[in-house]
């Protein structure tokens, strides 16, 4: 029974079996369901002492609001740290992939991974699948070399800066870095810096919203700031919206006796 | 093409470059709410106006006081809403000159769907909803779809969270799907109706992108129309 659902097993990597059938459902005018979209403001900056990530955490599904509190600073190592905007599934996946990756790398050379190496990889990976992994990342981490902030497209392209910004929300948040980034900030310019520049994406960007995350990665210690604030407050609704008991109408009742009494025994092994 | 043994372009759309063609519509979001009642009639339309991803406005009204007892909210292509609600005012104050009379609800809402129904084949792309104070001193809603189909009816919701907001209407105003006495049923007074309207703009800006910011409600009674605001998420 196990080995023949065993059998069954996907191989490892993508399965493109549907591609053609999907792409004639399509042609005959079938919808494809809506993909879950992180329509984003991901920013990351250099400060003095390593880097700042910041993101908002609203999800979409076309004009809908799918989750009003998601992380979108993932983990890829002890020292590094990557922001994602795009295709919910794509970034999650990609960073989980790359991470594992680099925790093997780790382990093989008995060092700390450092952040080119995450950059490489990633870009490599995106760079294969040509633009359908949909995923935009913005990765920050501090290594032996110092504090790194990179830009990661869709494509496989990326740019090593000292502020970077990604997702719908980039170019709002962008104008905040151009007028106020330098070099050498202290940590509370910089997160000062962060949550300013992210707020701006996240009222003016219809994509992004709700909280603000933040993650400072310093030499030999990372500090996660789980929704560092929160940008917007739930309005007070005026009334009470609670039902009263038996407001729903009982269409029928079957009450099932679930005690359910079963006797064991102990079966001898067959010895030949 | 199989030089290498397979084909080296799929016979298949791929998704990349598109040419988009013009297109003359576009959706500037809002939603609408209208409730009416005995002798009141409550429409609530948020202020925020926007295409795709980007803000436009923060502070339009997208309630229309069209006569002392008749308001239209109007949402959807904002190009559209200007121009179809221009020339209703036009046709108002021609009627107005012509009849020595101002146009009553029932009218107004009759002009509406033929003004409507006239751009058949290029239709105004908006959702409209009509509320106001009928002959005989009711409150009374109406509702359109973009070209010009009307619906008498005592609680709408349109516009781009209508979806969201309808079904909380029929509950909370048309007590459905419910199992009530009718005494258990709650009285529509119109600070219900208001409550109602505000909260329920309160939580489709939770979900809807394109509602948000903060809400206008016209309460429209015999002896005039009375505004309120309400401010939303901005985000």
């Amino acid at each position: 029974m196990d080995l023949d659902n065993a059998r069954e097993l996907p191989r490892a990597g993508f399965n493109f079996d549907n591609c053609k059938r999907n792409a004639t459902l399509l042609n005959r005018g079938f919808k494809p369901p809506i993909t879950t979209k992180t329509g984003t403001t991901i920013v990351g900056i250099i400060y003095k002492d390593g880097v700042i990530l910041g993101a908002d955490t609203r999800a979409t599904e076309g004009p809908i609001v799918s989750d009003k509190n998601c992380a979108k600073i993932h983990y890829l190592a002890k020292n590094i740290y990557c922001c994602g905007a795009g295709t919910a599934a794509d970034t999650e996946m990609t960073t989980d992939l790359i991470s594992s990756q680099l925790e093997l790398h780790r382990l093989q050379t008995d060092r700390e991974v450092r952040v080119v190496a995450a950059n490489t990889m990633l870009k490599q990976m995106l760079f294969r699948y040509q633009g359908h992994i949909s995923a935009a990342l913005v990765l920050g981490g501090v290594d032996k070399t110092g504090p790194h902030i990179y830009s990661i497209h869709p494509h496989g392209s990326s740019d090593k800066l000292p502020y970077a910004t990604m997702g719908s929300g980039s170019l709002a948040a962008m104008t905040v870095f151009e007028s106020r980034w330098k070099p050498d900030l202290s940590e509370e310019e910089g997160k000062k810096l962060v949550r300013d520049a992210d707020p701006t994406g996240v009222f003016n960007d219809l994509g992004s919203g709700s909280n603000i995350d933040l993650c400072v990665i310093r030499k030999g210690s990372v500090e996660y700031l789980r929704n560092y604030e929160l940008a917007n407050k739930k309005g007070k609704r005026q009334l009470d919206y609670r039902f009263k008991t038996g407001t729903s109408t009982v269409l029928h009742t079957n009450i099932k006796d679930l005690l359910v009494t079963e006797r064991v025994q102990a079966v001898p092994m067959e010895i030949s | 093409m199989s030089r290498l043994g397979f084909e080296q372009f799929p016979d298949y759309q791929v998704p990349g470059m598109k040419h988009p063609d013009f297109s003359p519509y576009e959706s500037n979001g809002g939603s609408i709410v209208a409730i009416a009642g005995d002798d009141f009639a409550v429409i609530a339309a948020d202020t925020r106006l926007s295409s795709g991803y980007n803000i436009h406005s923060r502070t339009q009204s997208k309630l229309f006081k069209l006569s002392p007892q008749t308001v239209l909210g109007s949402a959807g292509c904002w190009a559209d809403t200007l121009s179809l609600t221009g020339s209703i005012k036009v046709r108002m104050q021609s009627y107005e000159h012509t009849h020595l009379r101002t146009m009553t609800t029932e009218a107004v809402a009759q002009m509406l769907s033929i003004a409507m129904y006239n751009r058949r084949f290029f239709p105004y792309y908006v959702s409209n909803i009509l509320a106001g104070i009928d002959n005989e001193g009711k409150g009374v809603v109406y509702s359109y779809d973009p070209i010009g189909h009307c619906e008498k009816a005592t609680y709408r919701a349109g516009g781009t969270a209508g979806t969201l907001l309808q079904p909380v209407l029929d509950n909370q105003i048309g007590h459905k799907n419910m199992n009530l006495e009718d005494a258990d049923k709650i009285k529509l007074t119109k600070e219900r109706a208001v409550s109602v309207a505000s909260d329920t703009f309160i939580s489709a800006a939770e979900r809807d992108i394109y509602t948000g910011d903060s809400v206008l409600i016209n309460i429209i009674t015999k002896d005039g129309i009375e505004v309120r605001t309400l401010t939303l998420r901005q985000d």
